[in-house]
């Protein structure tokens, strides 16, 4: 790599982005609108489980209508561990993650059979049943959610010395989700420049052709179907953790449908792109719900015309070639 | 349970299902003839809903409501489809779910604006309301019969047109291989516009049913659109003989399945567990159905022969 490679513009542009994640708890405060930290918050999270679908959407071309469900499975598991005043993070967060690596499993292994359209229609019946699972929880409130009362607790205590995370914190929680949210960036980076990542976008390309290689595609894809459920459900546990409160809102259908948005609004497969799409978003709702109630009347309209007329989406106006993605 | 009981919901099911048909048949014909995948198919049902309700409140009369609902949800499908779908039929899957979905948020907004209330209810017409007997000692209500008699009439209107008419042969046609019928010199283009138009007025139509029972709201074409998509992926994409058969299958299987699970489940689990599992699994049933089916027919139960 060339010295200057660190200056054009997508690295340039990137380094902002995350320096404005980094540095918005003070930021916030001096311009006069603290609450811009919470929507960072939020759209970090947000970013986390837009970068896992677009390993499987982006990467791997499988078309996922129901990754939120990963959310909601995260997220419930965190909040059930709670309800039964089981804080401990280190039983919550690993659980969360566990439990939504078993179900896309399960899910991977029967969806990735079908193809196309069928895929599609296939993760969103899922999605739907994982969701009515959550709505019929008459113990876990049902449609009305729970209320989360104390964030994950972190603390190891060695004889004499103890050390404890306090997420209840806002600084703290803030900054241990910009910290995941780099660690997932470069595990994606990591995995989709690996020889596995490989294997998945020549699947993506071209299935037939790989499996006359020699690579089992089914297989590549249900690992990389797991890795991205794990990755989502590390945030619905996040995410469960910043609200304090789960509900099954959190997985419904039209959350996978946002979430596919960020991907394509940010661009399909760039790892950095989700980041933007999950940035762009969410500060857009913001902004238009602040200007009108009825913001959905521009944001609808908004979205098909992203989709007809900027198909690389945002990072993707940033990179020259697509080696630089 | 009594088979009086039993009766009655499996009529309801047969309503549902037929319910679902109407929304199906314009979604199977999208999909299977422009290879369309159209989120939005719900809103034409919501479109027709408070369409209708507007003129019904307007002019007091049920039928002349539905007189003009329909052209009405006509213009708006037709509109859609040349302001925003027209491009799309070019791109692949993922652009036309995000581009339809984005209609859908559009929509449900629109709705809310234009009719600001908590949605909308229309009372039943005097004529409609009460029940029936219909033999074996069951009642059942006058506006469901209709429902159930208005969808068998649509579906056979529907039959005669796609199996006994020109149009219903170059629809077909389409369904197959649609470049060769453009070749042919049909205006694919307008077949498209006329189809589409179609399907929204079936949707709207079947929206315009339930509105004396659930009255209009915001949102209320989502769940009803996936379930038809269920249907439609079960039945066969772009098969209208599937389409007819699935929903009623779907429409039977949930409802039945919301009154009786949990009493067979009572039969095999201890009561606290069926108490638990049963709203849970009756909400999911047709979910699993859909899985089960494309797990072993991955084409769906009557896909149409392409060539």
């Amino acid at each position: 790599m060339r010295r200057t490679e660190f200056l054009r513009p997508i690295f340039l542009y990137r380094a902002f982005v995350l320096a404005t994640c980094a540095f918005m708890p003070v930021l916030a405060p001096l311009v006069g609108e603290p609450y811009w930290t919470d929507i960072f918050l939020r759209i970090m999270i947000w970013a986390i489980a837009a970068v896992s679908l677009d390993l499987i959407l982006g990467f791997g071309g499988m078309i996922s209508f129901g990754h939120a469900m990963f959310i909601g499975l995260g997220g419930y598991t965190v909040g059930i561990l709670a309800y039964y005043e089981i804080f401990n993070g280190f039983i919550q967060w690993p659980l969360a993650v566990l439990i939504s690596g078993a179900v896309a499993a399960v899910i991977g292994a029967v969806c990735l059979r079908t193809r196309g359209i069928y895929f599609i229609m296939i993760t969103l019946a899922f999605g739907q049943m994982i969701y009515f699972l959550g709505v019929s929880a008459e113990e876990y409130g049902s449609d009305d959610g729970l209320i989360i009362e104390a964030r994950s607790e972190f603390a190891i205590s060695v004889g004499d010395a103890s050390w404890a995370l306090d997420l209840g914190d806002p600084m703290v929680f803030y900054y241990l989700v910009f910290i995941i949210l780099v660690v997932v960036l470069g595990i994606v980076q990591r995995i989709v420049n690996s020889r596995f990542g490989m294997v998945i976008r020549g699947v993506k390309s071209n299935q037939g052709r790989m499996a006359a290689l020699g690579f089992d595609p089914f297989r590549y894809k249900l690992v990389c179907f797991i890795i991205a459920g794990m990755i989502c459900g590390l945030a619905g546990a996040l995410m469960a953790n910043g609200e304090k409160y789960i509900s099954p809102d959190m997985m419904h259908w039209t959350k996978s449908g946002e979430l596919i948005f960020m991907v394509v609004l940010g661009g399909m497969a760039t790892v950095f792109g989700p980041v933007t799409g999950a940035l762009v978003f969410l500060f857009l709702s913001e902004i238009l719900s602040n200007i009108t109630q009825n913001w959905h009347l521009i944001f609808g309209p908004f979205l098909v015309l992203v989709v007809l007329f900027a198909r690389r989406g945002i990072d993707g106006l940033f990179a020259r070639n697509t080696k630089e993605r | 349970m009594n088979l009086v009981l039993i009766a009655e919901q499996t009529l309801n099911g047969l309503q549902f299902g037929i319910l679902l048909f109407l929304l199906a048949a314009g979604l199977t014909l999208v999909f299977g003839i422009m290879d369309l995948v159209n989120l939005a198919h719900g809103s034409f049902y919501m479109m027709g809903a408070f369409l209708f309700a507007t003129f019904y409140t307007l002019t007091g009369s049920f039928f002349l409501g539905i007189a003009l609902g329909i052209p009405a949800t006509l213009a708006v499908g037709v509109v859609t489809e040349v302001l925003a779908l027209r491009p799309l039929y070019a791109r692949n899957h993922l652009d036309q779910v995000l581009a339809t979905f984005g209609l859908i948020l559009f929509f449900n907004q629109l709705v809310q604006v234009i009719w600001p209330l908590d949605g909308m209810s229309v009372p039943m017409p005097a004529y409609l309301d009460g029940a029936v007997r219909i033999g074996f000692g069951i009642e059942y209500p006058v506006y469901r019969i209709m429902i159930i008699g208005s969808g068998l009439a649509v579906a056979a209107g529907l039959y005669f047109l796609v199996q006994r008419t020109r149009l219903g042969m170059v629809i077909r046609a389409g369904a197959s291989n649609r470049t060769m019928v453009g070749a042919l010199g049909v205006d694919i283009k307008l077949l498209f516009t006329l189809v589409f138009g179609l399907g929204a007025v079936l949707a709207g139509f079947a929206g315009m049913l339930m509105t004396p029972i659930l009255s209009a709201t915001s949102g209320m074409g989502e769940q009803i659109l996936i379930l038809a998509f269920v249907v439609i992926v079960i039945g066969g994409i772009g098969s209208i003989r599937g389409a007819f058969i699935a929903a009623i299958i779907t429409g039977l299987i949930d409802t039945l399945g919301r009154s009786f699970l949990d009493v067979l489940l009572l039969a095999v689990l201890p009561a606290n567990a069926a108490e638990a599992a049963g709203p849970a699994l009756s909400s999911m049933l047709i979910y699993i159905l859909m899985v089960a089916v494309l797990f072993f027919r991955p084409q769906g139960l009557f896909p149409p022969k392409v060539r």
